[in-house]
């Protein structure tokens, strides 16, 4: 089947079988293997993506599903050569170990941070709770979106 | 410890961020199962539904007819060629696919090999296998009742399911000891079975190149080396010799121990690599993960303590008896079976001290790994720290003071314990005195008096661990004989900047960062101008890995070694280039100065220009070093642990308000990422205490194998952790470093454990074997009467 | 863990929907939000041969309060539920109940629809519903019809929804002034299924006895459960402790659990004893301050 999308603004297209699953769409079709895979029970939120501004486990969609879609990865967090807040929130308040996570991490905060700019710790800690992290323990991932809301707040994004 | 370089330089106690950093964030980090190659093919597993089977016939039609499928291996296939069988670590045997029966459920059956992931998982639904179930042994006590069904029956001479004894300490010392004690206290402690649950699971890539006879695997390894050795030594015999192979380990998504030995996934793909020619990629599920990859723990404890009438603690016993699963594929040294469990008198001066260990075989998967560990240290702690709470609760003494009481004191160390270890340094009292004054422990015993009165349950709980990391010292340490050193091998490049080489391998640890920054400590040359290289053992000095928190105490001290080693050759150009004898110079970090005349100085960096354009005559050019560090004793970190929880009597839920942590893990690197392994630490220690468990019901049907039932926790159950620490400098480690990463999932669990046993004992609870599920409680409270 | 090969259609009305339902019969499988089907297609415990997804059909989904109901489409997202502002104000135990339904990122894609139609005595809406007394629209081949909710659970992932029906709205009656209602919920962590929980809803009338009483329970049978005889023994009364309690009994006693990784028969009954009894409380006094 014709599957039609965008990803990070760019346009794609690829005839994949209906039962693809979109995070194998995303890192073997298209290469962007920032998206990772963690659990095959819709656990661990390794795979977050946006798919139309909305933070989604890409392991439980299948490619199809997303035809005609806007989807945003963590390689499109970066634009102009300048980081999103998050990623420099995550960089100084050491939000990530092994690094596996942290996309996921990253899209979720991300798509949080749009609704709810000025969220209290346990706000931050309710929104990633679809997301595991086997490394941090979750203190300084919270601090790094605390540091991006402060960042955006004063006009960093 | 004071700063010695700017933070420019960022050697040692700067807090630089992380050099790893700005790929991850990024998405450009490179796990194995991102590596794809061109004309890759996938490999998938068929797994045993039973967990103990004559396996009658294997029907691979049905999947060779699913398009793409190229193979079915099975253990006959493995079996031409001798390979069907692979050694344990601890000299075990264990299957890499099986020619006659199966062991435990999930173990591999037969692998399918296809064009695409997609057509291996059809192929692997296809295959038909015809079992014939045997009698299943769960229970280790019950397999060692005479009668029980011998389960290797591989091994000619075997007639029961007992795999070794092993005892330590003076059974004769400890039995008097306890003749003459005042107060004991006995008590049975299970620790489960658990996983490490990484969120990148294993797999790997193996390429055999047929032009060059060239084996390249990259893999989710936590020790490339030793595993090309082990391969050179298992499968030379097909004409894989060492110098052959290259293990890749790439970024790694956590580790914790579990990615520390060889699985049969890997060896199947190398098969399968081998045979084709072709890339073959393996990859395992989130439940094969959790069913079949090595277990941590698994311990039935019983443990005695003796004690004086005024509360001196005199004698510990313990006897355990280990579940090692079907085979002992523990990751250990060789030399101690039960890893370094005996050092379970922990941090108090006992004198006399007998510890006895028996391993099973049960029909379960095989195992004995690290959970974030050194060697069975969690156990250790675990069961001293429940048995001094018990003991001191038994004798009506609250729990912090008769720890201050029986402590090993500050004056004491190098400490000799009962059992053997030479405790390094350390100030047991200073640590639990700042976690209390941190977390006003007589306020909150107040307010817990005061709740009490109105039925409401509130315990506070305490761990004063010692942790034994840094194996090993030769003389003692090594795997499958190899010894326990590492390495670092340092090159400065003629403009001044530098490479180093390791042969441990970061997991999320933050090697890049913290390695520069012992370089940079030791030779002044910015963090930022050293690159860091592990993982890669075409390129990287051999070393052992990185598990059981080795990397600082090892190859952080083979870092520091090398890097004087360039410093001594750097102070021969220096008084070349400034015309004074070797003596007459003065080393601070980046530079020599001649004594009394400041102003004449060569930097680093003038001299590694120096080493390669106008080094003395006679010397030979360059500027580099290789160490290979064999480290004299092990380190001992230690902590104390406050832990605050309230209690729902209606529901047996336990809440963790409040937890204080105070570590001291000596000099520190980088106080960011050691509080950063703290924070992890702390998380891995929670989820055991409450949360995690692998268990088997009667027929051995695995329970906790995925993630719906096995509880890793997310940031709404884990409490907002507060840290701090205490310096207490290694003596023997040349940075005076004695490594972190594990403290608190060793610590953690006792503090979580003896709070909640604090607020029931009053109801005549006196133990709770962790997971402390809320079931678990509420059976309690309704057993004593309480209800909502 | 890949899913097994399917055929995909994406119907763009409710009438080619359900014809092709009634065409391919038990081959096919409605998709929703995709978070209970996918995990199951995922582990090839349920390998249906095509999949009819619905989410190209409009119209199914919204929350809108209409002719004395909360009118809810289908395909109505969890997170829509958690963020409305009627269903904050108006329908607490909904609420609630949106807000531990799965983790925020299931709840992104996951259905009201496809939670009900579903037929897990483990999902949360079963019971808020029963609670509240809902309605269920379904359309066929044949045209709409209603299912009142008490009869729409008929076993263990079994519902009244005929194979080539769709559920189209799920309807709530707006509760009278001085109504309130809670959700207790007990799971092992984040993302769990419930150990147990309980949907109490309640009306006080104006000589403080209780109007309506509506108590449903999670995961402790095969079906999720109406606690009929719990609800009867409050309403008419005032809800003091001592009726409560004596609800909360009842409740305890029309539950049918078994034992599993969770926890024993016992502690679940008694979980929803101690659930429905602080559930009740919190709905009265949500009533109480709703005039
Ligand atoms: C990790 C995880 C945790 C979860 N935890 C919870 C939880 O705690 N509580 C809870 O309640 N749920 C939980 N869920 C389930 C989640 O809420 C489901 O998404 C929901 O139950 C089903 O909704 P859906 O839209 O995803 O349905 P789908 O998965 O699309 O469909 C489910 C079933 O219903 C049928 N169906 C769907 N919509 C319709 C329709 N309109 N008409 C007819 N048939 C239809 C489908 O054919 C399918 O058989 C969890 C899910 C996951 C992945
Ligand atoms: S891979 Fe774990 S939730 Fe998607
Ligand atoms: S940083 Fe390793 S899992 Fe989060």
């Amino acid at each position: 089947m014709l599957v039609k999308l965008s990803v990070n603004g760019e346009k794609h297209e690829a005839n994949v079988e209906p039962r693809l699953l979109l995070v194998h769409m995303i890192r073997e079709v298209l290469r962007l293997t920032g998206t990772h895979i963690g659990c095959d029970t819709t656990h661990c939120g390794a795979c977050t993506i946006l798919v139309d501004g909305q933070p989604v486990k890409s392991c439980t969609m299948f490619a199809v599903q997303a035809q005609g879609k806007q989807l945003m990865t963590v390689e499109g967090l970066e634009q102009n050569g300048k980081l999103h807040p998050l990623q420099e929130g995550f960089m100084a308040e050491h939000g990530l170990q092994c690094g596996y996570c942290t996309p996921g991490m990253l899209m979720t905060s991300y798509a949080f941070l749009k609704k709810h700019p000025k969220p209290s710790e346990d706000d931050i800690r309710w929104a990633i709770s679809g997301n595991l992290c086997r490394c941090t323990g979750y203190v300084n991932i919270v601090k790094a979106v605390q540091h991006a809301a402060a960042a955006i707040s004063q006009g960093g994004a | 410890m004071a700063l010695r370089t700017s933070p420019e330089v960022g050697g040692m106690g700067h807090s630089i961020k992380r050099k790893e950093d700005p790929r991850f964030i990024r998405g450009k980090g490179t796990y194995v199962d991102d590596v794809q190659l061109p004309g890759m093919l996938y490999l998938d597993i068929v797994r045993s539904p039973h967990a103990h089977a004559k396996i009658v016939k294997i029907d691979a039609a049905k999947a060779m007819a699913v398009p793409g499928v190229l193979a079915v291996i099975t253990g006959q296939d493995l079996a031409k060629y001798n390979l069907h069988w692979m050694p344990t670590l601890m000299s075990d045997t264990q299957m890499v696919l099986p020619v006659e029966k199966v062991m435990y459920q999930a173990q591999e059956v037969a692998a399918v090999l296809a064009t695409s992931r997609y057509a291996a998982a059809d192929g692997a639904a296809a295959v038909e296998v015809q079992y014939d179930p045997l009698p299943v042994v769960v229970d280790p006590k019950k397999a060692l009742e005479p009668g029980a069904p011998v389960l290797r029956t591989d091994k000619k001479d075997k007639k029961d399911n007992h795999i070794w004894h092993w005892e330590w300490g003076d059974k004769g010392a400890t039995d008097r000891a306890f003749g003459e004690a005042a107060v004991t206290v006995k008590e049975d402690i299970y620790l489960p079975r658990i996983h490490v649950a990484s969120i990148e699971t294993c797999g790997c890539v193996a390429h055999f190149d047929r032009v060059n006879d060239k084996l390249t695997v990259w893999m989710t390894t936590q020790a490339p080396h030793a595993i090309r050795t082990v391969f050179a030594l298992v499968a030379g015999h097909v004409g894989l010799a060492e110098h052959k192979i290259r293990i890749i380990s790439p970024d790694i998504g956590g580790g914790f121990g579990g990615k520390v030995p060889v699985y049969p996934g890997y060896v199947i793909a190398v098969a399968a690599s081998v045979l084709t020619g072709k890339p073959v990629k393996w990859i395992e599920d989130r439940m094969e993960n959790l069913q079949a990859d090595s277990f941590a723990r698994d311990y039935h404890i019983t443990a005695e303590l003796a004690a004086k009438k005024d509360g001196t603690l005199t004698a510990l016993r313990i006897k355990t008896l280990a579940d090692h699963g079907y085979t002992d594929a523990a990751a250990n040294p060789s030399k101690f079976p039960a890893g370094l469990f005996h050092v379970c008198t922990g941090s108090y001066d006992l004198k006399a001290a007998h510890v006895e260990v028996d391993g099973a075989y049960t029909n379960k998967p095989p195992g004995g790994i690290a959970y974030r560990c050194s060697f069975r240290v969690t156990e250790a702690v675990h069961t001293i720290e429940r048995m001094v709470d018990l003991m001191a609760h038994q004798l009506n003494i609250d729990p912090a003071d008769f720890r201050m009481k029986n402590f090993v004191k500050p004056e004491q160390f190098p400490y000799k314990s009962a059992l053997g270890w030479e405790y390094d340094s350390g100030n047991y009292g200073g640590a639990l005195k700042k976690a209390m004054d941190t977390i006003g422990y007589a306020d909150l015993r107040r307010e817990q008096a005061e709740k009490r009165k109105r039925g409401q349950l509130m315990g506070i709980g305490i761990s004063s661990f010692t942790e034994i990391v840094g194996a090993g010292p030769s003389k003692h340490f090594d795997i499958l004989g190899l010894k326990m050193f590492d390495s670092c091998e340092i090159r400065v490049h003629p403009t001044g900047k530098a490479i180093a080489r390791f042969g441990t391998k970061s997991q999320g640890q933050g090697h890049e960062t913290t390695y520069a920054q012992i370089l940079a400590e030791e030779l002044g040359i910015p963090a930022q101008d050293i690159q860091v290289e592990e993982g890669d053992t075409d390129t990287a000095p051999y070393g052992l890995g990185t598990y059981a928190s080795r990397s600082t105490p090892v190859a952080g001290a083979a870092a520091a070694v090398a890097a004087r080693k360039v410093r001594d050759k750097a102070r021969k150009i220096a008084a070349y280039l400034l015309e004074v004898a070797e003596d007459d110079l003065v080393w601070e970090p980046g530079k020599f100065s001649v004594k009394g005349a400041p102003s004449k100085s060569k930097t680093i960096q003038d001299i590694a220009f120096a080493a390669y354009t106008n080094h003395p005559q006679g010397m030979e050019a360059g500027l580099e070093a290789v160490s290979y560090y064999d480290p004299p004793n092990l380190t001992y970190p230690f902590g104390s642990y406050i832990c605050v929880v309230d209690i729902d009597s209606g529901t047996g839920e336990v809440k963790v308000r409040r937890f204080v942590a105070i570590d001291d893990c000596g000099n520190i690197i980088n106080p960011m990422i050691v509080q950063g392994q703290v924070h992890g630490g702390l998380t891995m220690g929670l989820a055991p205490a409450l949360y995690e468990e692998i268990s088997y019901d009667e027929i051995g049907n695995v329970r906790g194998g995925s993630f719906i039932d096995y509880l890793v926790p997310t940031a709404v159950e884990t409490p907002k952790w507060e840290t701090g620490h205490t310096v207490t400098p290694s003596p023997h480690h040349p940075l005076g470093a004695k490594g972190v990463g594990e403290s608190a999932t060793v610590g953690a669990p006792a503090a979580i454990a003896n709070a909640v046993v604090d607020a029931l004992w009053y109801l005549g609870v006196r133990h709770i074997d962790i997971p402390i599920t809320p079931a678990k409680v509420w059976k309690l409270l309704r057993e004593k009467g309480v209800t909502e | 863990m890949i899913p097994a090969a399917f055929e995909y259609h994406t119907p763009s009305t409710i009438g080619e929907a359900t014809a092709l339902l009634a065409k391919l019969g038990d081959d096919a499988k409605v998709l929703s939000g995709g978070q209970s089907l996918i995990p199951l297609m995922k582990l090839r415990l349920a390998s249906p041969a095509h999949l009819v997804d619905i989410n190209g059909i409009p119209g199914l989904s919204g929350i809108r309060e209409a002719d004395g109901f909360l009118r809810i489409g289908a395909l109505t997202r969890e997170s829509e539920l958690e963020e409305s502002e009627v269903v904050r104000s108006r329908y607490p135990l909904l609420h609630d109940t949106s807000k531990v339904i799965a983790d925020p990122l299931v709840r992104n894609l996951a259905t009201v629809g496809g939670n009900l139609a579903h037929g897990d005595p483990a999902n949360d809406h079963p019971a808020t519903m029963l609670a509240l007394g809902a309605e269920i629209v379904a359309v066929g081949p044949k045209g709409e019809r209603r299912v009142p909710i008490a009869s729409f659970f008929t076993g263990p992932f079994a519902t009244s929804l005929r194979p080539d029906e769709i559920l189209v709205e799920i309807r709530i009656p707006s509760p009278p002034a001085r109504s309130g209602g809670a959700y207790l919920k007990l799971e092992r962590k984040v993302g769990d299924f419930a150990t147990a929980a309980v949907a109490a809803q309640v009306t006080i009338g104006a000589n403080g006895a209780c109007e309506h009483v509506g108590i449903g329970l999670t995961n402790v049978g095969l079906t999720p459960i109406k606690a009929t005889k719990a609800e009867a023994a409050l309403k008419g009364k005032a809800p003091d402790e001592a009726a409560i309690k004596r609800a909360a009994e009842l409740a305890a006693e029309a539950s049918e659990p078994s034992a599993d990784l969770r926890g024993s028969v016992e502690y679940k009954k008694d979980l929803v004893r101690v659930l429905t009894a602080r559930a009740l409380r919190k709905a009265v006094e949500r009533a109480g301050s709703r005039r």
